[in-house]
């Protein structure tokens, strides 16, 4: 049993078609394991987060009762991108699982729709909002390593309240990008082997050997979709989650939760009109 | 084309002499089994060595499979009825003639007496690509070898092609669409009834097979109901051997006429597409005008709308257009554009 799907070609080559269609289902197992882990991890090991210091009653003072997170247009990427997901992972899987229907149209319909939002989302994320606000930097590093040895019993000074995105939610978005992007630029070549209005069909733009393998590592980025969506949808209906999960639908969080959980040192909050920083780049 | 390898792959020879033991051998063994009517089809696969079942399940001993039935409605022809058969039964030829006539056409008479209707109607695509086990969609692969600039796709699809294009090769499927027959399985889930359309599926909704029959499901019989018995029937096959060969096109129609009026009509068409097609669009637009080379030019235009044909196969786009209107005026009011 292996993980790769093989045949001989034309050419007598053994070369790859696809995945083998069980790692759906190790994707599927493995989403619900992550979140059981969690739940009990929660519930039994976790203990009450800590933080280093509180911010100072002035900058309390000065932030509206309604903390900017999400602008409209990165709320609208968000959802756009959320719905073609789910489009993309039920077209794809769905046949697999018996329930067959006439998906390839809807497929290459729904990533065309995320291909256009993600390029959107580049560009807007590079030039309109916080850029690096979404990548780990030294003091995520810093402060998850003293998480670790403070959970292991170790002596270690608390860690600082997040920047905008905890640590976990950046490392999240990295792997949304290899698997996003994977599943994107390799769904781009294989359109030119279906009937569409933007490619003449032409399925020897490359070898069989090259081919087989996009259609391995665009079957690999599904199912490890597959995992990454049910993690996401398992955070943003966490209780404790729900004002992040709420400020991706309205936009805002309140100043408590704000306070609770965000350094004002490493998200800056300005609370003038229509403020351009601090309103960053969606999940 | 394959190289015939003669020698089949070893498998476990199943020979029940019931439905119910075939049933029974079909769930034991699933996706394993390999379910063998007259053997036409099977043999191919199996001496060229392409599909290696671990089970083979014979149905030639089930009597309960044989034979035509008069019924309340109509008559129910047992799946493993020949072609000869079902040509020679009088009531047939009587009452439906369109499925005497459609499946005399089929092959060679040594074929027809080995060959079932049942077996007819579910064989597999005849694309040379696919037969000849290249790993392309419908053998499970990512590719379709015919539908390329360079593909031999002269028989091949010009309707509803969605990555593959091989079509239904099958002669008594669209006579059996035009008289409204009724397809018979079992399965683990007991007796289930389709409209015959509804039996054919095409690449859009699963690429690997071209009928709704599943792992451990058995087609047992064809029902076909008197509601057009005795109706003005057109059956037209054209091939490249005349005297054997499968289709590159075919037409079935009933029609019910009132005077020069058609009252009803049901056409199909077959290797135009991976299904045999239903053409309603068609049954539509004539229902109720008179039956004229004008109602026929209509008819033939109406039919191949969304036609998109390969590199070597767009002949069959006036051809098909060609035997629509033919079904639907006559030969003689037919003449024939290109």
């Amino acid at each position: 049993m292996g993980f790769i799907e093989w045949a001989t070609s034309p050419l007598g080559q053994n070369v790859p078609i696809h995945i083998a269609w069980f790692l759906i289902w190790v994707a599927l197992i493995a989403g619900m394991l992550f979140l059981i882990v969690h739940v009990i991890y929660i519930r039994y090991f976790a203990g009450a987060k800590e933080f280093a210091a509180d911010a100072s009653p002035e900058i309390a003072a000065r932030l509206p009762a309604r903390v900017p997170r999400h602008s409209l247009v990165a709320r609208a990427f968000h959802w756009i991108m959320a719905a073609s997901m789910f489009t993309l992972l039920f077209t794809a899987f769905l046949p697999k699982a018996g329930v067959q229907f006439d998906w390839v149209t809807y497929h290459w319909i729904a990533g065309v729709v995320l291909t256009v939002s993600v390029v959107f989302h580049i560009f807007h994320a590079s030039f309109f909002l916080d850029f690096w606000s979404i990548w780990p930097d030294k003091a995520d590093l810093e402060d998850a390593w003293k998480r670790v040895q403070r959970f292991l019993g170790k002596p270690a000074g608390l860690p600082r309240k997040f920047a905008k995105y905890p640590l976990e939610n950046k490392l999240y978005h990295g792997a949304i990008i290899v698997t996003g992007m994977s599943a994107i630029l390799t769904g781009v070549f294989m359109m030119s082997r279906v009937r569409t209005p933007f490619f003449r069909r032409n399925p020897y733009l490359f070898t069989d050997m090259t081919w087989g393998l996009m259609y391995v590592l665009h079957g690999l980025a599904g199912v490890g979709l597959i995992t990454l969506v049910i993690v996401h949808v398992y955070f943003a209906v966490r209780p404790e989650k729900l004002p992040i999960t709420a400020s991706m639908i309205v936009g805002s969080m309140s100043r408590e939760f704000y306070l609770q959980e965000h350094d004002p040192k490493r998200w800056v909050v300005e609370t003038l009109p229509n403020p351009r920083r601090g309103v960053a780049d969606a999940d | 084309m394959a190289v015939i390898r003669d020698v089949m792959p070893a498998f476990q020879l199943f020979q029940p002499n019931s439905i119910a033991e075939a049933q029974r051998l079909l769930e034991q063994h699933g996706q394993d089994a390999w379910v063998m009517a007259g053997g036409l089809d099977s043999f191919d696969w199996l001496k060229d060595r392409i599909k290696r079942p671990k089970a083979l399940v014979d149905l030639s001993g089930i009597e309960e499979l044989r034979g035509v039935r008069t019924t309340a409605d109509g008559i129910e022809i047992g799946a493993m009825t020949t072609l000869t058969e079902v040509v020679g039964n009088p009531i047939i030829q009587q009452k439906y003639g369109l499925l005497a006539q459609a499946a005399e056409l089929v092959a060679s008479p040594q074929i027809r007496n080995q060959g079932t209707l049942g077996g007819n109607v579910s064989q597999d695509a005849r694309c040379w690509y696919y037969r000849a086990g290249w790993p392309c969609y419908r053998a499970g692969g990512n590719i379709c070898y015919a539908d390329t600039p360079v593909g031999r796709n002269r028989e091949h699809a010009i309707l509803h092609a969605e990555r593959c294009v091989a079509v239904n090769p099958s002669d008594s499927a669209p006579a059996l669409i035009a008289l409204d027959a009724k397809f018979v399985m079992q399965t683990p889930k007991g007796e289930r009834v389709v409209d015959a359309e509804d039996y054919f599926i095409g690449p859009e909704i699963d690429i690997t097979r071209m009928n709704i029959l599943q792992p451990g499901y058995l087609l047992t019989a064809i029902r076909i109901p008197s509601a057009w018995a005795g109706a003005q029937f057109y059956f037209e096959k054209v091939r490249d051997r005349n005297v054997w060969d499968f289709p590159l096109l075919n037409v079935a129609s009933a029609m019910m006429l009132s005077g020069d009026t058609i009252q009803g009509i049901r056409i199909a068409v077959n290797a135009a597409a991976a299904r045999p097609l239903r053409l309603k669009a068609v049954e539509d637009a004539v229902r109720g005008k008179q039956r004229t080379a004008t109602t026929g030019e209509l008819a033939g235009k109406l039919a191949v709308q969304g036609a998109i044909p390969l590199q070597f196969n767009a002949y069959k786009v006036p051809l098909m257009r060609n035997l629509v209107k033919r079904a639907i005026s006559g030969v003689e009011e037919a003449t024939w554009a290109s």
